[in-house]
């Protein structure tokens, strides 16, 4: 019992192969899509390297690949759809097609995994902005050791364009010593008594860089003493929210991937779906043709299926193809190997019947 | 003795039509392109019309918008008319419509060159409407509570941020303003009350500029405060330091962005003019050689030319032309009012 059998005239055929070569040059452009998206991502990545610890790498590179490959793997459906229309030129592909059809099933998988892999790196780049924004902040004062000398400017720029300041939140800044010993005049009582009032010897204080401020606030920057309110006029740290900005940066720029790989998991998983229905339509071509060449007619209608059995018979054909193929390897058991029985004053005879492996349509 | 003329034998007029054909898409895209640099410029223009006080710069994108969408339509009806000319029958509709045509296409093609001399001429109009601009948005940056100004302060900051630009000429112009409102100061203070007495308008200034002029690529951090004192700050000079502030002024980096825009857009624009002469040429060519084709034998070969006479004498058979144009108008008004007086008369006597 055939699986989704449609009968096909010699038109039907023709248009369905010219259809599917159209279909798959189209799918040649998605998969150049994936491709960029894939680079796209990339390069959003390695912009703000800095301040990522781990490597997160592998999600746009997995895209970059399924990308390449789907346009070889469609580049090839189209030639082959192309020539199905001729069914001595089909004879050429017939037993290439099988295999590309398993080969392109498994490959569309590997569209969803990129998919889902888009979906589920959350809580790693998490983890990878902590880490890397706890050290950026660190080595922010740093402005004279090689290796650490941009990290100032990459921490301001950032805290500027994404309108967030520190790791979790402003107070981040409080627990960091972020101007450098050259800038500190240690004759000072004031910068001593700070300086010797924590274990480590960091000079803390309540204060956060310029680019924490919030442009939108009505009253120039309180950046200094910011939760001292007789320091200002008119001022209650408690109440105040514009003054700087208050989401931290870990969250912003989580926000910002997220949303980036949202679409891009979109997009993925409507090309998959595309890919899927390509692949249907393949497979319809691939049996109807081959029914045609073993009907001997051209011009005559022919039956195209998903599956020749129901998905049952199919699975469990296929099981014992497999175990076959596993009892091939131990040699004693094997009823196919010739065994001949030793038997005192009679002639060696053959056993059993030569059974063939059956090799699945 | 006529301009320019060549001998147009019926396959050169064919090649004629076809390379014209060509040509006016050629043109007509290149009337998009200046559609869309015009629209650009304006967008940019607006942008940033917060910090201006006039609006005659407009005029430039507004030109090219104008030329853009009137060099579509000429090339469109080039088209059609090239398209028309390998058949007489149909090319005889055009031939009234033809001289209006190129006139009025000369008219708007010229116009390029005039946007092109514009832009030039008007960058002075563009820095002086800056340089009030600014100052009236450095002046009322800190009336965040005064309706229709409360903006100011956040357009002033973006745009330093932006453009990497601090005050009018530099960041020295802060210290001549009173940026910080009166709400946030302290009148108990005796230091506030000192410097609001100080000066004459009563205004709290100081040697300190807004946030907004901090130069993030500096490797201390953002001296804001007394930027004029040495003492208030560690290992600080402010004569020899640099980075610490942005040095450009916004007025400056406003006007170099704008000069660079427009320098980018004119030679465009230049060629986009090459571009529309030469098909108008063609086209010129193509109805002159299309006059001495009969619908009976069109293998004739033709002469074509841009003018029929010289220049001098064309322009002077126009003014007669216009002359007597005016001339009948005023004949026909007066022989008109002849009538009617002449018939109120014979109305009169009977």
């Amino acid at each position: 019992m055939a699986v989704l059998k449609v009968t096909f005239t010699k038109t039907k055929r023709d248009k369905l192969a010219q259809v599917l070569w159209v279909l798959n040059w189209v799918s040649v452009i998605t998969g150049v899509t994936l491709f960029s998206l894939g680079l796209f991502l990339k390069v959003e990545i390695l912009k703000r390297q800095e301040v990522m610890s781990d490597d997160i790498h592998p999600v746009p590179n997995m895209l970059i690949g399924v990308g390449l490959c789907a346009c070889g793997i469609n580049f090839l459906g189209g030639k082959i759809c192309y020539d199905c229309v001729d069914t001595t030129k089909f004879l050429r592909w017939k037993l290439i097609m099988l295999p590309y059809i398993i080969c392109t099933f498994f490959f569309t998988f590997c569209i969803l995994v990129g998919a889902l892999m888009c979906c589920f790196m959350h809580h790693e780049l998490e983890r990878s902005l902590y880490q890397g924004l706890h050290n950026a902040m660190r080595y922010y004062k740093d402005t004279d050791i090689p290796g650490r000398c941009y990290l100032k400017r990459t921490v301001d720029m950032l805290q500027l364009e994404f309108q967030c300041c520190g790791n979790g939140g402003y107070r981040d800044w409080f627990h960091i010593q972020w101007i450098s010993n050259r800038y500190l005049d240690m004759s000072k009582s004031e910068v001593v008594d700070r300086l010797r009032s924590n274990i480590q010897g960091k000079y803390l204080m309540d204060s956060v860089p310029f680019s924490c401020c919030n442009t939108f606030s009505p009253r120039p920057c309180i950046q200094h003493q910011v939760t001292n309110n007789s320091a200002h006029h008119n001022y209650d740290y408690q109440t105040e929210e514009l003054n700087l900005w208050q989401k931290g940066c870990r969250q912003a720029l989580l926000e910002y991937y997220t949303n980036i790989m949202q679409s891009i998991a979109i997009i993925v998983i409507t090309i998959w779906l595309f890919e899927l229905f390509v692949l249907t339509g393949v497979r319809y071509l691939q049996t109807a043709m081959e029914n045609v060449v073993q009907l001997g007619d051209p011009d005559s209608e022919s039956d195209g299926w998903i599956l020749e059995n129901s998905l049952s018979e199919t699975a469990r054909y296929n099981f014992n193809v497999i175990k076959n193929l596993g009892k091939c390897c131990h040699v004693g058991d094997d009823p196919n190997i010739d065994v001949p029985s030793i038997d005192p004053g009679q002639n060696i005879q053959e056993t059993g019947p030569s059974r063939q492996i059956p090799l699945p349509k | 003795m006529t301009l320019m003329k060549i001998k147009f034998t019926f396959q050169k007029r064919v090649r004629l039509a076809q390379g014209l054909w060509l040509l006016s898409w050629a043109a007509m895209f290149s009337g998009v392109v200046v559609f869309s640099m015009g629209v650009f410029l304006k967008t940019e223009l607006l942008r940033r019309s917060e910090v201006m006080h006039t609006d005659d710069i407009h005029v430039v994108p507004n030109l090219l918008m104008l030329v853009g969408l009137a060099s579509v339509g000429i090339n469109l009806c080039a088209g059609r008319i090239c398209q028309d000319s390998m058949d007489v029958a149909r090319f005889a509709r055009w031939k009234t419509f033809l001289t209006p045509f190129f006139i009025g296409s000369l008219l708007f093609t010229t116009m390029l060159l005039v946007t092109m001399i514009l832009s030039y001429a008007l960058q002075s109009s563009l820095e002086e409407s800056l340089k009030i601009g600014l100052k009236n948005g450095i002046r009322f940056y800190k009336d965040t509570d005064t309706p229709g100004r409360c903006f100011q302060k956040q357009t002033i900051d973006h745009l330093q941020m932006e453009l990497q630009c601090c005050g009018n000429n530099n960041f020295r112009d802060w210290f001549e303003v009173q940026w910080i409102n009166n709400r946030y100061l302290d009148f108990t203070c005796k230091e506030v009350k000192d410097r609001v007495r100080s000066n004459v308008d009563g205004r709290y200034l100081m040697d300190g500029v807004p946030f907004s002029c901090c130069n993030p690529a500096s490797p201390r951090p953002c001296i804001q405060e007394h930027i004029l004192d040495n003492t208030a700050h560690h290992n600080y000079d402010y004569q020899s330091e640099e980075l610490n502030l942005y040095k450009r002024g916004c007025r400056e980096a406003l006007v170099s962005y704008y000069i660079g825009l427009m320098n980018t857009i004119g030679p465009g624009v230049l060629s986009v003019f090459m571009v529309q002469m030469s098909m108008l040429a063609s086209l010129r060519y193509l109805q002159t050689a299309m006059v001495g084709v009969e619908a009976e034998d069109m293998e004739v070969e033709t002469e074509g030319y841009i003018l029929e006479k010289g220049l001098k004498e064309t322009l002077e058979e126009a003014k007669e032309n216009l002359k007597m144009l005016l001339h009948l108008n005023k004949g026909q008004v007066e022989d008109e009012s002849a009538e009617t007086e002449g018939d109120a008369e014979a109305g009169a006597s009977e």
